[in-house]
């Protein structure tokens, strides 16, 4: 199961449709990275919403997924975490540290067109 | 819904299906759409080990009772290498480098009881419980 990874205008929206296994998270990582140049993009969404399970494994690819679109200079928003996977996240005792996060697509746009998310990592 | 069901975990993509299968049972059960979640999010850290550590192994899924109340029993089991010192597999953050250090006590803080046996070069099991509130 492939992310799409939809334009709309400068910014990269990656709507993830269903449960990913590890290698889809990857391939995301990867398509994303390469899209950033690419398309020159200059921020990216990644939408969580339809994600039922958010582990170990998925949140720190997701982080890297972040992290890779961040270094290659487009301002990357993490979308949609709904409430009993943010909540099980933090059972498991983790976080997407440094990264925007809003409720949903309309709210990460927003942050985005309003150039309210970093473009550089704040270490 | 069967009340038992058995999960092989051979490649990464069982991890999903066996922690469907939970989620799906734990329903059945009546859990909350937060605890189907949180059993959901256990199961697939210890079904990752399995992959991570032994290669392969196997997820029993059982619903349970017990002084009135019900509950999913869930069994992770390998031959895979063992773990030598499970004190520390315990610990936060520690790790042998191929994950974060998270799972196992992250799976121990998703449920209610939670046991780690394990003998080195004969295999692990987790055994993981969870009860309807």
């Amino acid at each position: 199961m492939s992310v799409p990874i939809l334009k709309q205008g400068d910014i990269l929206i990656a709507s993830i449709q269903s449960a990913l296994s590890d290698q889809d998270l990857v391939e995301l990582r990867d398509q994303l990275a390469d899209r950033v140049g690419r398309l020159r993009a200059r921020g990216v969404v990644i939408d969580v919403t339809a994600l039922d399970v958010l582990d170990s494994f998925a949140t720190r690819t997701i982080r890297g997924i972040a992290y890779t679109a961040t270094l290659r200079g487009a301002a990357t928003v993490v979308v949609g975490v709904q409430p009993e996977v943010a909540f099980a996240m933090v059972q498991l005792g983790l976080g997407l540290d440094g990264i925007a996060t809003a409720l949903d697509l309309e709210e990460g746009l927003a942050l985005l067109h309003a150039g309210k998310v970093e473009r550089a990592l704040r270490k | 819904m069967p009340s038992e069901s058995s999960v092989a975990i051979v490649r990464e993509s069982d991890i999903v299906v066996a922690r469907q299968k939970g989620r799906e049972l734990a329903a059945s059960v009546g859990f909350s759409s937060t605890d189907q979640t949180l059993l959901a999010t256990a199961i697939s850290e210890v079904a990752r080990n399995i992959i991570s550590y032994a290669g392969q192994g196997e997820i029993t899924l059982s619903t349970i009772e017990a002084a009135g109340r019900r509950g999913i029993l869930v069994i992770a089991r390998d031959q895979g290498p063992g773990i030598p010192d499970l004190e520390a597999a315990m610990r936060d953050g520690y790790s042998t480098g191929k994950s974060l250090g998270v799972g196992l006590p992250g799976a121990r803080r998703l449920v209610d009881d939670f046991d780690l046996a394990s003998t080195p070069g004969v295999g692990t099991t987790v055994t993981l419980k969870k009860w309807l509130r």
